[in-house]
């Protein structure tokens, strides 16, 4: 494999600080066994490029050739109150919080009473976690390059597990914060989430960067959804200018089980989502819903996979963008239907509104279909406002400026029907009116 | 209150206003009626400010001034309104909401402070009860999926709402049922006073019978062929419009 030169500085970074990490790990031989594969598989592939098909229109280039601390200091210095904007506060929450990719117990809230929510490098230490790690850590992901370099490195990030028929009383957050206070900063954090059968929870993620130093965050998360399972994960992804992220995240479900996971990508330098459905059982529900809504050069790239691997399921995409300035967005998303997988029924649409004529999004759906009793839907549209409706608008007093506002931020905004936390749903349309300069004047 | 001096307008190389004269003042009813294609929703459009149309000749004047240069918001600011045939379907945004910031738009421009969230709030009970209007209906999407009857109720609730001086009803009838005809009519006549001023556009002497005109225009291709009092609609209703067209050609 060509392996530009240019990344080899960081890739050879990671190789040989690889040796130091594992070697002042207390992990079971069985985990070392996992990382030491892992750091082959990214050995081999290094870094994706643009040769790469799936990568075609993101490029890491300007990511890898800076040089990055792969530890962070975490000295605490952060107060609540600097940081308090970047919660959920209005309810009350479960927080899993890290700083520079260690564990803040000073601004978390975990629990052990029915349910875990603690944190992963606990998790892969104590014995008492050992049959969980067993049977899920690392199992449930692709083994890609980028997914393969989170493994080699994982110790820290959220461990989540609701066992059979419990629901978790509370959202949870799931907070990494990047002060970057010596130099640019990679993280890799890692979060395994399990949900047996019968069982529910939502999650909330973010990632969040709080100064102007360059964060790369490689992070993975593993979900597993039991039969009857529910799932309901939130990504919230507005983080400053100089801060990109690689969200991989891989879901196992099963039987009668529903999973949800929606997108925000509303700031970052690149942000991409390796989203990856797994249906192994009967009767799932897959939900993948995004809106991104971003300006300057920023780039968001959704590449979703929903591979249905058994009969009457359905999968349901709804992903919408919105790009001003020089910013770029993609869509790749990609539907698998094996051919044992009938009574499919898969939706996916991406709707997009160019601002600028500088902005440009690439999307395209990928179907493999080898079922033939399926019912599948994919629509694909790049457009400008409709100028009939803002005529409409204006006969009624709602100039142009507000009017074009306006009806961004409905269409955006359609895709918050399904958040089913209305704390959230309020923030994140706030979020939205504020970053297209809807004057609220009104309740939602 | 408006005056239209030979109104020419078009599309493209195309003409459809061919010299349009009307004098409308406060107090007054105006009807328009005239066969399908003659350019009676092109003369509301360009009168709300469509900038589509190109004006080619003559003057708008509204309370004197002329209002060609200006955009259809600040038109709507100064008090045009303009109900549509073909209301335009907005997703996302409820009916509720659309209205308020309509509302406030409009206060800004003139000045004022967004309207109390209690005043709002009754004016909308107030006004949603005029017209019938059920709660729910307000919280959907603005006209999306709604019945051809309920946009246009819906047209004459924002109508209600914005209290326009000048309220242009472009075939306001079409599509509602006759107890709906009787609300939105109804509706139409609480709003009449001697400040303001209504021109319905419609192909049917019924609305009329309920919003009664002071006036009735036949435009036929682009020129209004013949005004006349109410009965001119009687008349039209039972005759058909080929006897204007008749008369106009000797
Ligand atoms: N945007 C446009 N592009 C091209 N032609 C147009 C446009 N708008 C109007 N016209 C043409 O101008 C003429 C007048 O149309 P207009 O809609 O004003 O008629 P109308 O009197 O309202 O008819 P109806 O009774 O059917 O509503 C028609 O021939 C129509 O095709
Ligand atoms: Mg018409």
């Amino acid at each position: 494999m060509n392996i530009e030169s240019r990344n080899m500085s960081l890739k050879d970074k990671l190789l040989s600080s690889y040796l130091t990490f594992q070697e002042n790990q207390d992990f079971d031989n069985s985990i070392h066994d996992i990382k030491d594969a892992a750091i082959k598989v990214f050995e081999e592939k290094g870094f994706p490029t643009r040769k790469d098909e799936n990568w075609k229109y993101t490029s890491l280039n300007s990511l890898v050739k800076e040089d990055y601390s792969l530890v962070g200091r975490n000295d605490d210095a952060v107060e609540f109150r600097d940081v308090k904007k970047f919660f959920l506060n209005d309810i009350d929450t479960y927080k899993i919080v890290f700083i520079d990719g260690k564990y803040s117990s000073y601004l978390s809230e975990t629990t052990h009473d029915g349910v875990d929510v603690c944190l992963l490098s606990a998790a892969l230490t104590k014995p008492k976690y050992k049959s969980v790690i067993d049977k899920y850590f690392d199992k449930i992901l692709k083994k890609d390059s980028l997914t393969s370099l989170n493994t080699a490195f994982a110790r820290e990030g959220a461990y989540i597990y609701v066992p059979k028929g419990k629901a978790v009383s509370k959202p949870i957050q799931i907070v990494h914060f990047a002060t970057g206070v010596e130099s640019n900063l990679m993280l890799q954090p890692r979060n395994l989430v399990v949900v047996e059968e019968n069982a529910e929870v939502q999650i909330i993620e973010r990632h969040q960067s709080l100064n102007s130093n360059p964060v790369f965050t490689n992070s993975v998360t593993e979900i597993y959804a039991g039969n009857h399972a529910r799932v309901d994960y939130y990504k919230i992804q507005n983080d400053k200018e100089q801060a990109s992220l690689i969200d991989n995240t891989h879901i196992d479900q099963q039987t009668s089980s529903e999973v949800a996971v929606h997108t925000f990508s509303f700031g970052g330098k690149l942000t991409r989502n390796n989203l990856n459905f797994y249906q192994n059982g009967e009767h799932n529900n897959s939900i993948l819903k995004g809106v991104t809504i971003i300006e300057d050069k920023q780039h968001v790239d959704h590449n979703t996979l929903v591979h249905h691997k058994q009969p009457n399921c359905e999968s349901h995409q709804d992903y919408k963008g919105i790009f001003d300035d020089r910013s770029t967005g993609v869509f790749n998303g990609k539907v698998i239907v094996d051919s044992i997988a009938q009574k499919i029924n898969a939706y996916q649409s991406n709707n997009n509104i160019l601002v600028s004529d500088k902005a440009s999004i690439n999307s395209k759906p990928q179907l493999e279909i080898f079922a033939d009793d399926v019912r599948c839907s994919h629509g694909c549209t790049i457009g400008q406002l409709d100028e009939d409706a803002l005529f409409y608008m204006k006969t009624r007093g709602i100039g142009e400026k507000e009017g074009r506002a306006l009806l961004m931020y409905a269409f955006a905004n359609n895709v918050l029907e399904s958040v089913k936390i209305p704390q959230l749903k309020s923030r994140i349309t706030k979020l939205i009116a504020n970053k297209l300069g809807v004057n609220l004047g009104f309740e939602v | 209150m408006l005056e239209i001096k030979n109104l020419n307008a078009g599309i493209e190389d195309k003409d459809i206003l061919r010299g349009i004269d009307l004098k409308v003042n406060a107090g007054e009813v105006h009807a328009i009626m005239g066969p399908n294609g003659s350019g009676k929703s092109t003369l509301s459009s360009v009168i709300a400010g469509k900038e589509e149309y190109e004006v080619t000749d003559g003057d708008i004047l509204f309370e004197g001034e002329s209002i060609l240069e200006m955009d259809a918001d600040e038109r709507a600011h100064k008090g045009v309104f303009l109900s549509f045939q073909y209301p335009v379907e907005i997703p996302g945004v409820s009916v509720t909401n659309f209205i308020k910031t309509a509302i406030n738009q409009t206060r800004k421009a003139k000045g004022l402070e967004d309207m109390p969230a209690s005043e709002m709030l009754k004016k909308i009970r107030e006004k949603s009860e005029l017209l019938e209007i059920d709660r729910k209906f307000l919280s959907r999407s603005l006209n999306e999926g709604f019945s051809g009857g309920e946009k246009k109720r819906n047209e004459i609730f924002q109508m209600a709402m914005l209290e326009p001086k000048l309220a242009i009803l472009d075939e306001t009838d079409s599509g509602l049922d006759i107890d709906a005809l009787r609300i939105v009519s109804n509706g139409v006549n609480k709003l009449r006073s001697s400040d303001n001023a209504v021109i319905v556009i419609t192909h049917y002497q019924r609305l009329l019978e309920y919003i009664v005109p002071d006036f009735v225009h036949v435009l036929v291709n682009g020129k209004i062929v013949k005004s006349g009092g109410k009965e001119l609609a009687l008349e039209l209703e039972e005759k058909g419009y080929d006897w204007v067209k008749a008369e106009t050609t000797v």
